[in-house]
């Protein structure tokens, strides 16, 4: 699972009110090389909620996005970019787990693959 | 990429090991994906910089299609673990490409209030065994997509899924674009011929 995939998922148990973003449990991370498009980062900037991205690129071992984001950054800040394309699309997380930030529950990640299926009582 | 590149890339992809009957999971063949997403790319060019989503992947055949033709994330969604299993497989066949894959079911991505995406293609359930499927998708779609969304659906439910389209999801526009033949190889103990083959039309709809 990539983190542009972590920054459009919820926790959707019946009830939970502040179910995003999960928090991540990670046990084992890997990397991939992605096609570097600054003018997909730019398209995509705008639908990201950047402070669950910044935290989870952090947990995955990517420190280096800052707190804001300006225009220019976006237009033509080299090194920025770079970090961003790695955070959003080159960090895998393989193993491990999704914690929901309100009930604690854990969503498990095997193989790459979350799985948020609920239980019956929590639909 | 040319229709013959994509459909020679797509022949390897795995079909469903064991395929379940209440989740109507008919295979789409390598044939009729490659065309569905050729069509998508050379006409509208939908794929190219664009994020995907995927309802009911079963093994990856159009995600996988999708990122090959050029979108750098490609999401599938299945409540099927077998079926996911087997797309993990079939993405790791290739190498480095942008497809993930959630299991979770598609009939309450209602709370998914953050999820979405610029394209969303899908082959949904007919809803020949429970009734209502394929427009639980089609509303599903509508409610992920940021543009347009490309579905498959039974030649037979055409004048209806142009009234949900239209009336009740306000579709800014939804035309058939193709008329495919699906060759049904006999996947079921109840179907008695080889091969069935049915009509099914390619549907693009807008968002509004």
């Amino acid at each position: 699972m990539k983190l542009l995939t972590h920054n459009m998922l919820s926790c959707h148990i019946k009830g939970v009110k502040n179910g995003y973003p999960f928090k991540i449990d990670p046990v084992k991370i890997e990397e991939m090389d992605a096609d570097y498009d600054p003018d997909f980062l730019r398209h995509i900037y705008p639908r990201l909620e950047w402070p669950a991205l910044r935290e989870a690129a952090q947990v995955m071992g990517e420190p280096n996005l800052p707190e804001e984001v300006t225009e220019s950054m976006l237009q033509n800040d080299e090194e920025f970019l770079r970090h961003f394309h790695h955070a959003l699309l080159e960090l895998i997380l393989e193993e491990g787990a999704l914690v929901c930030p309100e009930t604690g529950r854990r969503f498990p990640v095997h193989k790459g693959v979350p799985n948020l299926l609920l239980h019956e009582d929590e639909v | 990429m040319k229709l013959k590149e994509l459909h020679a890339a797509m022949q390897g992809i795995q079909p469903f090991a064991s395929p379940n009957v209440n989740l109507e999971q008919y295979p789409t063949g390598a044939d009729i994906a490659s065309r569905m997403l050729f069509t998508v790319d050379s006409i509208y060019n939908e794929f190219q910089g664009r994020t995907v989503l995927d309802l009911g992947c079963g093994t990856g055949m159009l995600s996988i299609g999708a990122a090959l033709l050029g979108s750098p994330h490609c999401l599938g969604l299945d409540i099927d673990l077998d079926a996911i299993e087997t797309a993990q497989a079939n993405v790791e066949a290739f190498e480095d490409l942008p497809v993930d894959f959630v299991r979770c079911d598609v009939s309450a991505l209602r709370q998914q209030g953050r999820l979405q995406a610029d394209t969303v293609i899908m082959n949904p359930p007919f809803g020949t065994r429970r009734k209502g499927a394929d427009l639980d998708f089609l509303r599903a779609a509508f409610q992920v997509s940021c543009g347009a969304v490309y579905s498959l659906h039974k030649s037979s439910t055409r004048a209806h899924i142009k009234r949900i389209a239209d009336k009740e999801l306000h579709a800014a526009s939804s035309e058939v674009l193709a008329q495919l033949r699906f060759d049904l190889p006999a996947s079921y103990a109840f179907h008695k011929d080889k091969v069935r083959d049915i009509e099914v039309d390619l549907w693009r709809f807008e968002v509004s």
